[in-house]
């Protein structure tokens, strides 16, 4: 399989501060959907961030060869203070399949349209995203990233904040979006138990990769919910 | 009132900040940016006393210190040079201290800076009009074209980023509107209250709002009121323009809080 994500003996310091990743080998093929797990402060978000190309790393060599990247931030919430809808949400996510100047072309009205239906929340697509639940407005982010319809779409953590229940199905509507789209997916989590059942590779990062391979390989410590990875 | 060229002129100087302060605002007071328009305004200051000592066109030489300066901030906030606050209190009070050395060489420490400084829209001059409408339709044109683009950086930078969008430039693109909007209502409200201007109707449209194209044209609407009400009242009570133009914004943020509170 051709590669979407290659790092090639990468270490990342923020400033003059210690090294937060320290010589890391990691490649994601295209179509993988790959959980990044770890302790908080481990380098999971530093190491989605070298990906994104938001930041460069101290030393080695990143490479991404998806053209199209959507990113979902750890505790996705909207920048802005005004009532902004679902729809405006996910057309923002449109923009980078649009011209950059002028309104939106019907097509691209159409994509927004799916994005939001291919989700489940089609018939919220007017109401403005304050008045959803947590678990809606994470379906409403991920409806944004869709919009662009990315061949790498990057999440961090993006169950955060929302009920078990919402965890759920967060993890079914991914697993779904994943097997019906051709998209590479990156999923971090410090914890990875809903993804963990359908994932095909998990990551561990505490400063460096300390286990990569599927999750029947991965040690007993770390399915225990009472283990703290730190 | 319309029977006075110098009302006709004001008004229509009026109509035209009346609408280009908050659609430009309303960019700022998504990225929390609401006070650059209070630092531009001061740097704005360094123009007009630039403008004075070397005899050229004020708004000219304001609006070229202005862009200068709003970039300015932008570089430094978009470097992390210094965190967004530091950044914008260098330039400010670089500016208006500037401002204040530069109009004292000119010998100009006089009345005539209180037009600048609080506004003068009933001294608009047809030249100056011809000057405000240009800029200002120029840039509400601007605006229209680049609307997606614009909100898709103020809803998630980070990830307009990543999914490839000229940010930076979209960045400074709005300072240098800011800069314009300022360089352009000087003479409506005055440098020391265009800040006003391009917030208050944003902070008022928002409590009403259902949606963020609703809250623009809002904003613009409010904000248009805002100074046909202010110029009519100033001119039957004798206040100054500016000012009542200002509190007449402030109050629709009043009227707009309990409309808000029946929402929640």
């Amino acid at each position: 399989m051709p590669l979407a994500v290659r790092l090639e003996h990468v270490s990342f310091a923020y400033g003059h501060g210690p090294l937060v990743l320290r010589d890391v080998d990691f490649t994601v093929e295209r179509g993988e959907f790959v959980a990044i797990a770890g302790p908080n402060g481990g380098g999971k978000t530093t190491l989605l961030r070298l990906v994104l190309g938001l930041e460069q790393p101290t030393s080695g060599r990143v490479e991404v060869q998806a053209r199209r990247l959507a990113y979902l931030p750890q505790r996705a919430q909207s920048g802005v203070d005004t009532p902004l809808t679902v729809e405006e949400l996910v057309a923002a996510g449109r923009m980078p399949r649009t011209r950059l100047a002028g309104p939106l072309r019907s097509t691209d009205h159409d994509a927004v349209r799916e994005a939001i239906a291919r989700v489940g929340l089609g018939a919220s697509a007017k109401r403005r995203l304050s008045t959803l639940s947590g678990g809606q407005q994470q379906r409403a982010f991920i409806a944004k990233a869709l919009a662009g319809n990315p061949d790498l779409l990057v999440l961090d953590e993006p169950t955060t904040g929302v009920d078990a229940e919402a965890q759920e199905s967060l993890a079914a509507l991914l697993e779904q979006l994943h097997r019906e789209l051709d998209v590479t997916v990156l999923y971090v989590s410090h914890e990875f138990g809903a993804v963990e059942r359908f994932v095909e590779r998990i990551v561990l990062v505490r400063g460096a990769i300390v286990f990569d391979g599927p999750p029947s390989d991965l040690p007993g410590v770390w399915h225990d919910p009472s283990h703290v990875h730190a | 009132m319309l029977d006075l060229e110098f009302m006709r002129l004001a008004f229509g100087a009026g109509i035209i900040v009346g609408l280009l302060a908050p659609a430009v605002g309303f960019f700022l007071v998504q990225r929390r940016l609401s006070l650059i328009g209070d630092g531009i305004g001061h740097v704005a200051f360094a123009g007009v006393a630039l403008g004075y000592l070397l005899d050229l066109p004020l708004v000219l030489t304001a609006l070229a210190v202005s862009v200068g300066g709003a970039l300015s901030i932008e570089a430094l906030r978009a470097r992390r040079t210094a965190a967004g606050d530091q950044a914008l209190a260098l330039i400010f009070y670089t500016g208006i201290a500037g401002g204040v050395v530069l109009v004292s060489a000119a010998g100009a420490l006089n009345v005539n800076l209180f037009q600048f400084l609080f506004g003068s829209i009933l001294t608009v001059t047809r030249n100056d009009l011809m000057v405000i409408a240009a800029l200002g339709v120029g840039a509400l044109a601007l605006i229209a074209l680049l609307y997606r683009a614009l909100v898709a950086v103020v809803v998630d930078e980070e990830g307009a980023r990543v999914a490839g969008l000229p940010v930076a430039l979209l960045n400074a693109l709005t300072a240098a509107l800011a800069a314009v909007t300022i360089a352009v209502s000087m003479r409506v409200v005055g440098i020391l209250l265009i800040a006003a201007l391009m917030v208050l109707p944003v902070i008022a449209a928002a409590r009403i709002a259902w949606s963020m194209r609703s809250t623009l044209l809002l904003s613009m609407g409010i904000g248009l009121a805002a100074v046909l009400i202010g110029i009519t009242t100033a001119y039957y009570a004798n206040l100054p323009p500016g000012g009542t133009t200002v509190l007449v914004a402030a109050a629709a943020v009043l009227v707009g809080e309990p409309i808000a509170a029946l929402r929640r």
